[in-house]
């Protein structure tokens, strides 16, 4: 298994020895030591292969990552998993704001809390918060999924479009044009799918989920509206 | 009677309810919303006409014009990037979106600036395929929406284009109207078909000059330190934007002028927000002389270049390159006079055809309707364009000589008056015929 020492190797070093890599490459398990909250760690990979970071990570970290199962033992900084596009993304921390923004794939795991914004811009990633997520979560989110087992702070799904919210926890406020929806059967079996992805099988009351979405009024800019902007 | 001639007062109007603000107030009063356009600033504004170049004399001697050389090449990211940008000319395209306009005018684009030598750039909605096959250099914009955004578009791409705002509207996010949103448009934006799509006004995962540096530096890791990456800001205060572009590790800064087109925002907006394009050039060549940067980190100026005097302007104050879109749009046959009649049945005339979100463009330029776009033939519009970039090449090269100078950059502020006060002091050239420099000491 290739180990990468940030402490005596470049962060620069790191990600172009990843960068390098084939999808049929026999070196699919990297680890990371010493990221010492250094940005950009892990960034672009385009193969399936599995790193783990062992320690926390600064700003956008396995940002845009592809195919990658990248997972930090740590707390991760802003931007972490940033327009990701597929792979899986493991934060067994904490994650600052704007974790997964403008994510068009894959999975994003964050075992503690994320901080605000968390699943902005989001373009059809999935993303699984077993904390609480800060405000302005999923703001103008397009697609995907976000999934929160515990609370949401204010405006949530502000300006949403065709995301879908699965919250457990209490929604301190929804921002515009984002509403409660039922939660049918089918949202049950996406929600025990995204669980089980997250490594959560069991023990969580589906029916103990809110889900939030678009109302669809925000659609066409309409004079009658402007009192939601 | 001829007395009753004398007492009559004739009608006047008022020069502050002018005709066109009185329109406006009928229409909003009519409507309730405000008027949405096309375009930049259409106001008059200190512009590069209130410039002359002096030209050789006795003290300088000028270069021969059809002998000499004057050179026009530059290399753009020469600070970091393993891979610089290098142009023939130093008029590149601005960015402009596949979405706000068809495939077609995309790759007339592509095909007019690769002929010239020259960069195109994508736009708000991503990289098309056939943007990239007909554009031998290709800037990637990076956008707040991260509409179409992905890496391996990004490592498609000749450079990397942070956008933080535009001319037309500093502060400004965008909307692209439903009726442009065609199925394509919809699928790369991962957006419903047909509603109107909002692009926001800040990036989503960073803030300020010091979370700009780590974005940078992120592209540039996902990269490998090839690509140049440039920061375009839309003029407000372009001493304190270039100085923090510097400082966040940009190669290149773009300046973009309140006369710089935009697809489609509120005409208070592009009216009302932003500096002319004469008076940002200054100030932000300051901040890099300040730095130990100019030359080293390349500015681009865009906003209302029109032709080469524009452009030898420009070049004069310190830029290294400019960007053009509206005239490139002109180059294609936009407001083309003979398409008169279609602009008549729209409500408006050739040359102030301003409408671009609506989808209706008669030359088949700013719309996603395929018989519309069907009229333009994107290899006669990019000859066109590569026509219309030589000629501008041969008229700031016809000034440079007379000037007596055999690179384009060699071009200087002393070879320059202002015929205004205004443009004196915006431009910090003397007034002519003096040695006056409004706001200069001594």
């Amino acid at each position: 298994m290739p180990t990468i020492d940030l402490a005596r190797t470049p962060v620069r070093k790191l990600n172009n020895a990843l960068h390098e890599l084939r999808a049929d490459t026999n070196e699919t398990h990297w680890r990371v030591l010493n990221p010492r909250g250094l940005h950009a760690v892990a960034v672009g990979i385009d193969a399936p292969v599995r790193v783990d970071i062992e320690g926390h990570v600064g700003y956008y970290c396995a940002g845009m990552n592809k195919r990658a199962h990248v997972v930090v033992r740590g707390n991760a900084g802003p931007g972490v998993a940033e327009n990701m596009m597929s792979g899986h993304v493991h934060v067994q921390g904490d994650a600052s704001q704007a974790a997964g923004a403008s994510g068009c794939g894959g999975l994003l795991t964050i075992d503690g809390n994320a901080s605000a914004r968390c699943g902005i811009s989001m373009k059809g990633i999935d993303i699984v918060v077993k904390g609480a997520v800060g405000h302005l979560s999923a703001f103008m989110a397009q697609g995907g999924n976000l999934v929160v087992l515990g609370d949401a702070g204010d405006a949530l799904g502000d300006s949403i479009y065709e995301a879908h919210l699965y919250v457990r926890g209490c929604v301190k406020s929804l921002g515009a044009d984002c509403v409660e929806k039922p939660l049918q059967d089918r949202h049950k079996a996406v929600l025990r799918k995204l669980l089980a992805g997250a490594g959560v099988n069991g023990g969580i009351d589906l029916g103990g989920f809110r889900r939030y979405g678009s109302a669809r009024k925000l659609y066409h800019f309409h004079i009658d509206n402007v009192g939601s902007y | 009677m001829a007395q009753d001639r004398w007492i009559h007062t004739p009608p006047r109007k008022s020069a502050t309810f002018d005709d066109y603000s009185i329109a406006e107030i009928r229409r909003a009063a009519a409507t309730g919303i405000y008027d949405i356009r096309g375009a930049g600033a259409k106001r008059k504004l200190p512009h590069f006409d209130d410039l002359l170049f002096l030209g050789a004399s006795i003290s300088r001697y000028p270069l021969e014009g059809y002998r000499e050389k004057c050179a026009t090449d530059v290399a753009i990211g020469t600070r970091f990037a393993k891979k610089p940008v290098r142009l023939k000319i130093p008029i590149t395209i601005a960015g402009m979106s596949f979405g706000a306009l068809s495939g077609s005018a995309k790759e007339a684009l592509g095909r007019g600036a690769s002929a010239a030598g020259t960069s195109t750039t994508t736009g708000d909605g991503g990289m098309t395929a056939e943007e990239r096959a007909h554009s031998t250099i290709l800037v990637y914009q990076v956008l707040p929406s991260r509409y179409g955004m992905n890496p391996d578009d990004l490592r498609k791409a000749d450079a990397i284009e942070v956008v933080v705002g535009q001319g037309a509207k500093p502060g400004g996010g965008g909307m692209l109207l439903g009726q442009k949103i065609s199925k394509r448009v919809a699928e790369m934006r991962r957006l419903p078909e047909g509603i109107d799509q909002r692009s926001a006004c800040r990036h989503p995962d960073w803030t300020g000059p010091d979370d700009l540096e780590i974005k940078i530096h992120e592209l540039r890791e996902i990269t490998d330190w090839e690509k140049p990456v440039y920061v375009k800001v839309g003029a407000s205060r372009p001493y304190y934007d270039t100085a923090l572009a510097v400082k966040a590790g940009a190669d290149a800064v773009v300046i973009d002028g309140m006369q710089g087109g935009t697809a489609a925002t509120q005409e208070v907006f592009i009216e009302n927000v932003g500096l002319p394009t004469l008076s940002a050039i200054a100030p932000a060549v300051e901040a890099l002389q300040e730095l130990g940067m100019h030359r080293k980190v390349q500015l681009i100026v865009s906003g209302g270049i029109r032709n080469g005097a524009d452009v030898a302007k420009c070049l004069a104050l310190g830029a290294d390159a400019v960007s053009i879109g509206t005239a490139a749009l002109i180059a294609l046959g936009d407001n083309d006079p003979h398409l008169e009649d279609e602009y008549r049945a729209l409500g408006t005339t050739a040359g102030a055809y301003d409408d671009w979100h609506e989808g209706r463009d008669p030359a088949g330029i700013t719309t996603q309707d395929p018989v519309l776009a069907a009229r333009l033939d994107p290899v006669a519009g990019g000859r066109k364009l590569a026509n219309y970039l030589s000629v501008m090449t041969l008229e700031a090269q016809t000034i440079a000589r007379s000037c007596g100078k055999s690179h384009l950059h060699n071009l200087e502020p002393e070879d320059l008056v202002a015929l205004t006060v205004e443009a004196a002091a915006m431009a910090r050239v003397p007034l002519a015929g003096t040695s006056w420099i409004p706001g200069r000491a001594g």
